[in-house]
């Protein structure tokens, strides 16, 4: 079957710009979370951006742009794709899309009438304005869409990607994420929901868990058939081995309290990796530090890893970004990609206060080695979606 | 907003401000500078128009707009229409 790997991964997080900076920071114990939300404070668009890139792009995709430029860059592709330019796709997650595009103009027919309404509203919000800027900004000519599944956007983006590779649709895909829904509409409506955190902590699997922090940023992965990756000479940063794909079909919000969806998800991805429980070294969670998900998550670990749940690392890159919805599953997975390959498992910080039935190791506030007795470490990256869309992906870090 | 009376001047003005917006260099926005010079394309104009619109009360429809090739084109089709 054809592999598929990973040659370039980039990242715009509420812990600076690049992929090595969010983890860096990550695994040294820094949160990129302040008054309750993990604002990208680092991106300044004119750093990376010309006057009409920006004023062309929402947010989001400014995001994905830059994550993209940073991707690109270490896959070694800046100057010249070595594809045909029509066999390289681009998939791009998001959960909301341009929101705040959508709310400034909505602000503008309120106040001044539907004529001043700008003509850049409609190309700005629209939620699959990342992969179509990253199309043309790249001339990638092959498959390009938007995947919509909440805060399961960004990994089913990624897994949809490695399944175009593996069709023979594509030999290579610019994928990932990207999420900017920080404005005032999206926030009162999460909290409207009940699902923010009154205090602002993003702490979980802890005891005192009180729902999650929003936050902002993109991740951006280039993956290319391996055959033809290595033909070409390019670095390999990890093996996309597996993705599982499923739907709790149970209610719009909240997580099947059994986690059985999940668990056929991440049994779905070791099976089309060709693995087994015994097999995986780390769990990067999808870790919200909402009361139902890390509990639901917890179980779903448990129903498809076995008694091997219990003596394998599993932390949340949501407790020092706070949770970027659509694009929490690319840049987890970017996250996890760099983890395996320096054989690390990055904590979930803030946990100290353990709930019944929440015994896994959390990796609590400092990272740790993985134990991995000289083989290629594997992680699973969880990524699950309101609406009830599961997404999990199965890296390999590379030799 | 009241709007503005319309002068060859005045509206080069207001046509030389739109487009430093939209992001060509302010020096390079010359009378005889070509939209594709300036890499301003079709939804810049539409903006264009919707400034005019607002300043003048002069709309440009689409056709018009699609046959201007220059700045000095967009300037003199704003002061036509308004004579």
């Amino acid at each position: 079957m054809t592999q598929v790997v990973v040659t370039g991964i980039g990242a715009v997080t509420p812990l600076g710009v690049g992929a090595r900076t969010l983890y860096e920071r990550w695994l040294a114990g820094q949160s990129g979370i302040e008054d309750g939300e993990g604002v990208a404070t680092e991106y300044e668009p004119k750093e990376h951006l010309s006057v009409k890139e920006a004023r062309r792009a929402d947010r989001f995709t400014q995001f994905a742009m830059v994550a993209g430029d940073e991707a690109l860059a270490e896959a070694g592709w800046s100057d010249e794709l070595p594809y045909d330019s029509t066999r390289v796709a681009c998939i791009i997650g998001t959960g909301i899309g341009g929101i705040g595009t959508l709310e400034h103009n909505h602000d503008v027919l309120r106040d001044s009438g539907p004529k001043k309404v700008s003509p850049l509203a409609v190309p700005l919000m629209m939620s699959n304005a990342a992969p179509g800027a990253l199309s043309m900004r790249y001339k990638l000519r092959g498959h390009s869409y938007g995947i919509v599944s909440a805060c399961a956007a960004g990994a089913h983006a990624i897994g949809t990607a490695a399944s175009l590779i593996r069709s023979g649709a594509a030999d290579a895909v610019v994928t990932g994420g990207s999420e900017a829904a920080l404005t005032p509409l999206s926030k009162a409506a999460f909290a409207a929901l009940d699902a923010l955190s009154d205090s602002g902590i993003s702490r979980p699997f802890d005891a005192r868990r009180d729902g999650f922090v929003m936050g902002e940023g993109a991740a951006v992965l280039v993956l290319e058939d391996a055959d033809k990756a290595r033909e070409r000479g390019a670095t390999i940063l990890a093996t996309i081995k597996g993705y599982g794909a499923s739907s709790d079909a149970h209610h719009i919000t909240a997580p099947q309290a059994e986690g059985l969806g999940a668990a056929q998800a991440i049994d779905q991805a070791l099976q089309s990796a060709g693995l087994g429980p015994e097999d995986i070294d780390y769990v990067n969670a999808h870790g919200t530090s909402t009361p139902l998900n890390d509990r639901a998550e917890t179980k779903a670990i448990k129903l498809a890893l076995g008694d091997r749940a219990l003596h394998i690392p599993v932390s949340s890159t949501k407790s020092a970004i706070g949770h970027l919805l659509g694009a929490a599953g690319a840049v987890e997975a970017a996250a996890t990609i760099l983890a395996l390959r320096d054989r690390m498992a990055p904590p979930t910080l803030g946990y100290e206060e353990v709930e019944e039935g929440l015994d896994l190791d959390y990796v609590p506030n400092t990272a740790r080695a993985l134990e991995v007795n000289g083989h290629l470490p594997v992680a699973l990256s969880n990524a699950f979606g309101f609406g009830g869309h599961n997404a999990v992906l199965c890296l390999e870090a590379a030799e | 907003m009241a709007e503005k009376t319309i002068t060859p001047e005045a509206v080069e003005t207001t046509v030389r401000e739109a487009l430093a917006q939209f992001g060509p260099e302010p020096d390079e926005i010359k009378l005889e500078a070509t939209f594709e010079e300036l890499d301003v394309d079709s939804l810049d104009l539409a903006e264009l128009s919707q400034i005019i619109e607002d300043e003048y009360g002069v709309k440009l429809k689409g056709d018009d707009v699609g046959k201007i090739k220059t700045v000095g084109d967009a300037v003199d089709l704003v002061v036509n229409r308004a004579g």
